[in-house]
């Protein structure tokens, strides 16, 4: 998932004494390793006979507790699992959890701690996006492979070649909504109502907008709301009036319960639509009857019927007593996705293990057949969930376009601009015709997504195409 | 004169949008200047009597949310099955219980710092609001996940008027903190109580000569604005069902937008503190309705910005000279 806001607002003396820990901690171990650049350096510190050690850095407290605690009996159980099948190289796999309170600011320290001091070989983590970036330019400039299980925003793997994640990109999932709300529930006329002070909300809605309108539909209005104002009467006020047949959401299942009821109560009719921030039996709880009939797009779905999600819904049901949710399948996946490659790497180095991780191929997650591709993330399709009787129920899958999942990219990009060759081939003709040569700076084209990675632009296109290979 | 150009803008208003959206957008304003109001008596009120900013106020606030809906459910009450003394039922427990809080809090924190700077009491403000946010955030206690509250009045419209109902909950949010607020009121400037309560207010060592029990009075204080603040959580849980827990930035946000509503009134003025948290309440939602809606926070502060530029005493508050 996406970004989230990385402070709980508590005065400047609450974060001053974050930064003067954090500070204190970076000097102390982030300062003796520095040295020991080499990306196999840390992992050979490990010790090699006694149980191999992963580490998990997840928000076990703060805001966004709920993810990480899902994320992580998710990771417990594909551990279990594993452990019980004889581990890894015939030596037990530990899982260490490190709390990162739901804040940006602990990630990197977090993280530092579990390599130096936990001698951790991987690591798994984050559920969000600016957390993930955060321990991922720790772990990268370490030398520790890191998988997130669902960190979701573009940014987190274009870190370095030891950073990989197990779930699709935010872009792709505003193409599965936009598709979805053109070819299955026929509308043209759509509001959007985002939290704009999460770089999730605000990408996804972005992206929706962008592949929504190249399917030829019109935005009748896009407002915004700050997830930490239970108020916004004003916003659906405005909604209700511009004439939209359905309204996109991409928040959080909290704010989007709240916010529901009360459209529902200034008399919105119109079906809601929303992403994987959505996923979670809270939502119903709090939306009630209200928001029965909407839309979400999101990783898997408990109803599926292939067997590896039969199985893990059965397991986790025994254990916990409640229906996985998408970051606890998300997370079990992550893990085993982990531990696969620790048993195919030759050694349990950084760069070894990276490459094994990188040459994961169709892999029978939970959540789909998984594929790392070049980027380091993950090719699958994504699911669309209606809320029926009160429990999300499957209502198709979405692959992801052809020409983007084909598309040659570079191994190692920097930057979004590394694209250059990819967008020819994938786009080709008149709109990238600046693209090869400009690598900083996009061309002003008159197609605005096609140089941005040539991600948006190449799916739009493929939209047309109704052949669905992308597993 | 002075009233002609808010008439016009006013006038313009309906013109342009039409009535019902006016009277729509005033209904949700007035009603979250209400809940803001309620706050915000609690910060006005122990700043008139300690002179210090209690910055857990607002973590007793969301105390009293989530207390409303602890009770609630202990009961076994859901959508519409809660009888018609629900409500006042749970109103009163919540008040009690946050009242204690309030208490507690003031003996054991804040009391042994009397006499220390105010910073010393600042610093401990903010550490008692972390403790709160923190415990509140135990599985034993409320937990990490979201909660739906129970609603203990009827979802319904009571009357409609240019197509816009007027619902049940609102009326209810701004007639109950009315009440309150009348309540307090009368208490401040009729009572024996009140009288004590200015007295300490204006001058704690003459007051405490003149026979009056200080340490009593603040606790009272206490007692008063946490129960206040535990009535806007109830009536908050009822108007926004989804609670988010204890450390979320909603509360620590509503808490500062309720502390700015106390200082624009003129904090330590029981009076401006209400008249404050209406005109927050308006600017805000009237803002983001019919301006922009991505910018509603800025609005509140805007007017907390202008408000102690031009009279930094507040609006109701009154100048005061410093002795030498």
């Amino acid at each position: 998932m996406g970004w989230r806001r990385s402070f709980s607002s508590l005065g400047l003396l609450g974060l001053l004494a974050l930064t003067a820990v954090g500070g204190a901690g970076c000097d102390k171990f982030g300062g003796k390793k520095k040295p020991a650049g080499d990306p196999a350096g840390s992992a050979s510190a490990a010790p090699e006979t006694g149980a191999i050690v992963v580490g998990h850095f997840a928000s076990m407290t703060g805001s966004e507790a709920t993810f990480g605690q899902s994320t992580d009996k998710g990771v417990r159980m594909a551990l279990e699992e594993r452990n019980a099948a004889g581990g890894v190289k015939g030596r037990k796999i530990e899982v260490k959890t490190l709390d990162t309170a739901s804040k940006a600011s602990e990630g990197g320290t977090v993280v530092t701690r579990l390599i130096n001091n936990e001698k951790v070989v991987a690591l798994l983590g984050e559920v969000s996006s600016s957390i993930s970036i955060a321990g991922g330019q720790v772990a990268q400039k370490l030398g520790v492979p890191m998988v997130s299980p669902s960190s979701t925003n573009e940014r987190v793997t274009k870190i370095g070649d030891m950073i990989f994640r197990v779930c699709f990109l935010d872009s792709f999932q505003g193409y599965v909504m936009a598709k979805f709300a053109t070819d299955d529930l026929k509308v043209t006329k759509v509001a959007i109502l985002y939290d704009q002070q999460q770089a999730y909300s605000k990408g996804l809605a972005n992206d929706f907008k962008t592949a929504f309108v190249g399917m030829k539909g019109v935005i009748t209005t896009e407002q915004a709301y700050s997830g930490g104002d239970p108020d916004v009467s004003a916003q659906l006020q405005t909604i209700k009036t511009s004439g939209a047949q359905a309204i996109y959401m991409p928040g959080y299942y909290t704010d989007v319960g709240n916010m529901i009821r009360q459209a529902r109560k200034l008399g919105i009719k119109e079906p809601f639509l929303g992403g994987d921030g959505w996923d979670s039996e809270k939502l119903t709880e709090i939306g009630g009857a209200d928001i029965e009939g909407s839309y979400y797009s999101n990783h898997y779905s408990f109803e599926e019927t292939r067997p590896e999600v039969q199985d893990f819904v059965r397991k986790y049901r025994e254990k916990h007593g409640q229906v996985p949710d998408g970051l606890a399948a998300l997370g079990y996946d992550a893990a085993r996705i982990l531990f696969d490659a620790m048993d195919r790497a030759p050694s349990l180095g950084g760069k070894d293990l990276a490459a094994a991780l990188a040459a994961t191929k169709a892999f029978a997650g939970v959540t789909g057949l998984i594929s790392i591709d070049v980027n380091r993330d993950a090719q699958k399709k994504a699911v669309v969930l209606q809320i029926k009787n009160g429990k999300p129920a499957y209502v198709t899958s979405i692959a992801p376009p052809d020409a983007a999942a084909d598309a040659p990219k570079p191994l190692v990009s920097p930057e979004p601009a590394a694209d250059p060759a990819a967008a020819p081939a994938a786009a080709p003709a008149p709109e990238s015709t600046g693209a090869p040569t400009t690598r900083a700076t996009p061309p002003p084209a008159p197609v605005k997504a096609a140089p941005a990675g040539g991600k948006t632009g190449t799916e739009m296109k493929a939209s047309d195409d109704p052949d669905e290979g992308g597993q | 004169m002075k009233l002609g150009g808010p008439v016009v803008m006013l006038g313009l208003l309906i013109v342009q949008h039409g009535f019902p959206k006016f009277l729509q957008t005033l209904v949700n304003s007035v009603a979250l200047g209400s809940l803001y109001a309620l706050i915000a008596l609690g910060y006005t009120l122990v700043y008139g009597v300690l002179r210090f900013i209690n910055f857990a106020h607002s973590d007793v606030f969301a105390v009293g949310a989530w207390l409303s809906f602890t009770f609630a459910t202990a009961f076994g009450w859901v959508a519409t099955s809660s009888p018609l003394w629900g409500m006042p039922l749970v109103l009163l427990l919540v008040m009690a219980a946050c009242a204690l809080l309030g208490v507690t809090i003031e003996i054991l924190a804040y009391r042994p710092l009397r006499k220390a700077p105010r910073l010393n009491v600042l610093i401990t403000a903010i550490g008692v609001s972390l403790f709160l946010q923190n415990v509140g955030q135990l599985s034993s206690v409320f937990g990490t996940q979201p909660q739906r509250m129970p609603s203990l009045i009827e979802d319904r419209s009571l009357f409609t008027i240019a197509q816009v109902h007027i619902r049940l909950v609102d009326v209810t949010v701004i007639a109950l903190a009315l009440a309150l607020m009348m309540a307090l009121q009368w208490m401040v400037f009729r009572t024996r109580l009140g009288r004590a309560m200015r007295a300490v207010s204006f001058d704690e060592k003459v007051a405490s000569l003149m026979g009056i029990n200080v340490n009593r009075v603040v606790t009272i204080t206490f007692a008063i604005g946490s129960a206040l603040a535990a009535a806007g959580g109830l009536l908050f849980a009822l108007k926004y069902e989804g609670l988010k827990q204890t450390a979320d930035a909603t509360w620590v946000l509503l808490g500062l937008k309720a502390f700015v509503a106390a200082v624009v009134g003129g904090i330590g003025n029981v009076r401006g503190a209400v008249a404050g948290a209406l005109l927050i309440g308006v600017v805000e939602v009237f803002g983001a309705s019919y301006l922009s809606p991505h910018m509603r926070d800025v609005y509140v502060f805007v007017i907390l910005i202008v408000v102690l530029l031009l009279k930094p005493s507040g609006i109701l508050g009154k100048a005061v000279r410093e002795k030498v």
